[in-house]
């Protein structure tokens, strides 16, 4: 009897507890101390999102976590986070286990729409290529009817692989694996012909084979993929922060403004813009429900756009991407930010 | 205690109040926790519905019959780039349905086998199995999957280096290609030539079964059914011509050309599976056969009967008895376990539907509740099955 009247207690406590009602994602973060950010897991893609050995997790998608997180706390370390894999990232979101995904995800008109999610910027403008081994004698994409490819599970590469070959008339064989681990391996141990995923992908992947050098990359590009951070959908006052605290650093490397120079950009700089962004003019901080300190945090304590780049997947890192589409609108890129006014 | 208070009621003629008759409370507290538990499965449901609805998440099955677009590797029913959903699902299930009967064939005479030589007199042939039950059965089988496919398979030849066996079948990393038939019309006499044969093999049996019952004579029935099956579609093959050409494997640009191709994945699937399940059914085996008293060997043998008779007419039909409730378990369990292939490449139904088809519809909800039903109802099936036969072959006392 003691027992029943236990469990009846639990349910009803069940039923009731769950009435209260909803703080916003912003509330939520500062009362919990840290912004949860979910990333490329289990083990991380280089360059995007990947623990370094000492286990900090660095990457051009964790720099958004780490932008977002100066512009709340004045704290880029105040985030955890969260490995995903490419099944369970849109989950975690919806679910709110996470705050913010920033984990290469490809912007689709889907997604946007049925998935409960709003994508708020684009940090790397990619499309979908295939690796192939040198010694196979392949130059085009279009040479790959009745090749074996493949593939990781969970991501629009699947599909557009089906596509491409179904436009173009191609015979298709797919090999599709849980990790991207192990679509690498496969393919690295000959069960392949050939490996798809974004092109940046392909880049950090190559990275990690046997031999880097006996493998190219084809030309072809056979999707768009706009690749950027999501948040839940409803919450507009949160998709404002992150995409903005995105769009600064993007407005921070139009200006020239860097880590190296902020301080002094913000005693001395008369481009009511600059000023306005860096808190001295106007309270675009308090806008954004945030500190007028927030773009000048992100600046100080992440870099500007260019910066993050060139540091995770840059020219001089191991990946060597070129900026090609993601470099500034102004120098012939398609990265642009609106007018911080 | 129960009685005693209803006697006591009886007894007294004075009707007793309801809360103090102990039914009557039974029966209450019983009503109000399944109350409870239908209203906590209601507010699941209706929270799940309401949070769906609130984040603008769409819902329903209407999904199904949406294009899928993505290929899918290893199919038993035809499937191209332009199938639906709900035809990937069935790709899906046909597949792990295929691996679960092959998967539980395999596991049942390996297991038997090991089972039996781990009670061998043979001390080298007795350890042996030993040691096969205690290494399978302690390594996690992901990790075996993952030793198969990516340790054993994998380091085969690549495709242009494959090994040639007599020209006709292929070994390579990509898998095993063999020669296929293909029918031709007029082909449809050799399934009734077979049928035939089958059909033959039955009644011969069933003679032989009564002769002995009447006369005490054994036959050889096994050997002429096996003749008969055997027999009766080659001799009409022979007469009316086999209507059926070869399709050989042949190398042609990336991959073999023609021929029938076993996927590598299914293949090391199929053997991690059942070496691992084997491991276990090997102990349930022996356990079930020491279960049998020594004196029904003992008895067999002291009427004349051969060793190995005294095993398959006397012993192993007792131990069955104690051998099928816990082999259900070990089919129930391989099936499942199936579901592990997303890790190297085999696309059954977790990888195809809760993996692939989830994440391109965004349906989580919907792509769940089909694959935990499909595996409830087949772990059910494989379960009403195995309780059947379970009944077929309890002790009958005479």
């Amino acid at each position: 009897m003691n027992k029943i009247a236990m469990i009846a207690a639990a349910a009803v406590a069940v039923v009731f507890a769950t009435g209260s009602a909803k703080a916003s994602t912003l509330d939520d973060v500062k009362g919990r101390g840290q912004v949860t950010c979910g990333v490329n897991g289990p083990s991380g893609l280089a360059g995007f999102g990947a623990p370094d050995d000492k286990g900090n997790w660095t990457g051009l998608d964790v720099d958004i976590c780490r932008a977002v997180a100066a512009a709340v706390f004045g704290d880029a370390t105040k985030v955890k986070y969260v490995p995903l894999g490419s099944k369970e990232r849109f989950t975690a979101l919806q679910s709110g286990e996470i705050d913010l995904l920033a984990r290469n995800s490809t912007w689709t008109l889907s997604r946007d729409t049925d998935l409960g999610l709003d994508f708020v910027a684009v940090n790397y403008y990619d499309g979908q290529g295939f690796m192939v081994r040198k010694e196979l004698g392949v130059n085009s994409a279009k040479e790959l009817s009745g090749a074996t490819v493949c593939v990781q599970t969970g991501t629009t590469t699947e599909k557009n692989l089906g596509d491409y070959f179904r436009a173009n008339n191609l015979e298709l064989k797919s090999v599709v694996f849980e990790t991207s681990d192990q679509a690498r391996q496969a393919y690295d141990e000959g069960r392949c012909d050939a490996y798809t995923t974004d092109a940046s992908g392909l880049a950090a992947e190559r990275t990690q084979l046997k031999n880097p050098a006996d493998n190219i990359i084809l030309p072809e590009i056979i999707s768009k993929e706009p690749l950027g951070p999501a948040v839940r959908h409803g919450d507009n006052q949160w998709g404002d922060i992150v995409r903005w605290s995105f769009f600064a650093m993007i407005i921070g490397e139009e200006f020239g403004i860097t880590q190296a120079n902020v301080d002094q950009v913000k005693s001395s700089s008369d481009n009511p813009e600059v000023r306005r962004l860096l808190g001295v003019e106007d309270e675009m901080g308090k806008m954004l429900g945030l500190d007028n300190a927030w773009a000048y945090n992100i600046l100080k304590q992440v870099g500007n756009y260019g910066e993050s780049f060139e540091r995770n997947v840059g020219l001089k890192t191991p990946l060597g991407l070129a900026r090609g589409l993601n470099e500034l609108w102004s120098k012939g890129g398609l990265q642009y930010a609106p007018p911080a006014r | 205690m129960t009685g005693m208070v209803d006697r006591a009621d009886r007894f007294s003629g004075a009707t007793v109040p309801l809360w103090k008759n102990r039914t009557a409370r039974a029966l209450f507290y019983q009503a109000v926790v399944l109350g409870l538990l239908v209203l906590l499965t209601a507010f699941f449901v209706h929270n799940t519905g309401v949070n769906l609805a609130k984040r603008g998440i769409a819902s329903g099955f209407g999904f199904l019959n949406g294009v899928a677009g993505f290929d899918i590797s290893f199919k038993l029913v035809s499937y191209s780039l332009t199938s639906s959903y709900g035809r990937a699902l069935l790709i899906g299930l046909l597949n792990t349905l295929l691996v679960a009967a092959v998967g539980v064939v395999l596991a049942t005479v390996l297991g038997f086998v090991v089972g039996v030589a781990r009670l061998s007199s043979n001390w080298i042939i007795a350890k042996l199995a030993a040691v096969y039950v205690d290494v399978i059965r302690n390594i996690p089988l992901l990790a075996q999957l993952i030793f198969w496919y990516f340790g054993v398979l994998s380091t085969l030849p690549g495709v242009r280096q494959s090994i040639d066996l007599l020209g006709l079948f292929f070994l390579n990393q990509r898998g095993l290609y063999a020669p296929v038939p293909e029918l031709q019309p007029g082909f449809g006499i050799m399934p009734v030539a077979l049928l035939v044969g089958a059909l033959g093999a039955v009644l011969v049996s069933a003679w032989a079964r009564r002769r002995q019952m009447m006369t005490g004579q054994p036959f050889h029935s096994f050997w002429v059914g096996l003749g008969l099956i055997v027999g009766v579609p080659m001799i009409v093959g022979l007469i009316f011509g086999f209507r059926m050409t070869w399709s050989f494997p042949e190398l042609a640009g990336f991959n073999f050309k023609g021929g029938f191709q076993i996927a590598p994945e299914f293949i090391a699937l199929l053997v991690g599976l059942s070496i691992h399940t084997s491991a276990f059914i090997a102990e349930i085996v022996r356990s079930g056969v020491q279960a049998v008293s020594h004196g029904q060997t003992e008895a067999g043998l002291a009427l004349g009967l051969k060793r190995g008779i005294v095993t398959r007419k006397i012993v192993l039909p007792q131990a069955l008895r104690v051998i099928v409730p816990p082999l259900t378990s070990q089919y129930l369990n391989l099936t499942k376990n199936s579901s592990l292939a997303v890790f190297i490449g085999f696309p059954e139904v977790v990888a195809v539907f809760a993996g692939t088809t989830l994440n391109q519809t965004g349906q989580a909800v919907e792509c769940i509740a089909i694959t935990m039903a499909i595996y409830l109802v087949i772990s059910l099936l494989i379960s009403l099955f195995m309780n059947w036969y379970n009944r077929h072959i309890a002790l009958v006392e005479r």
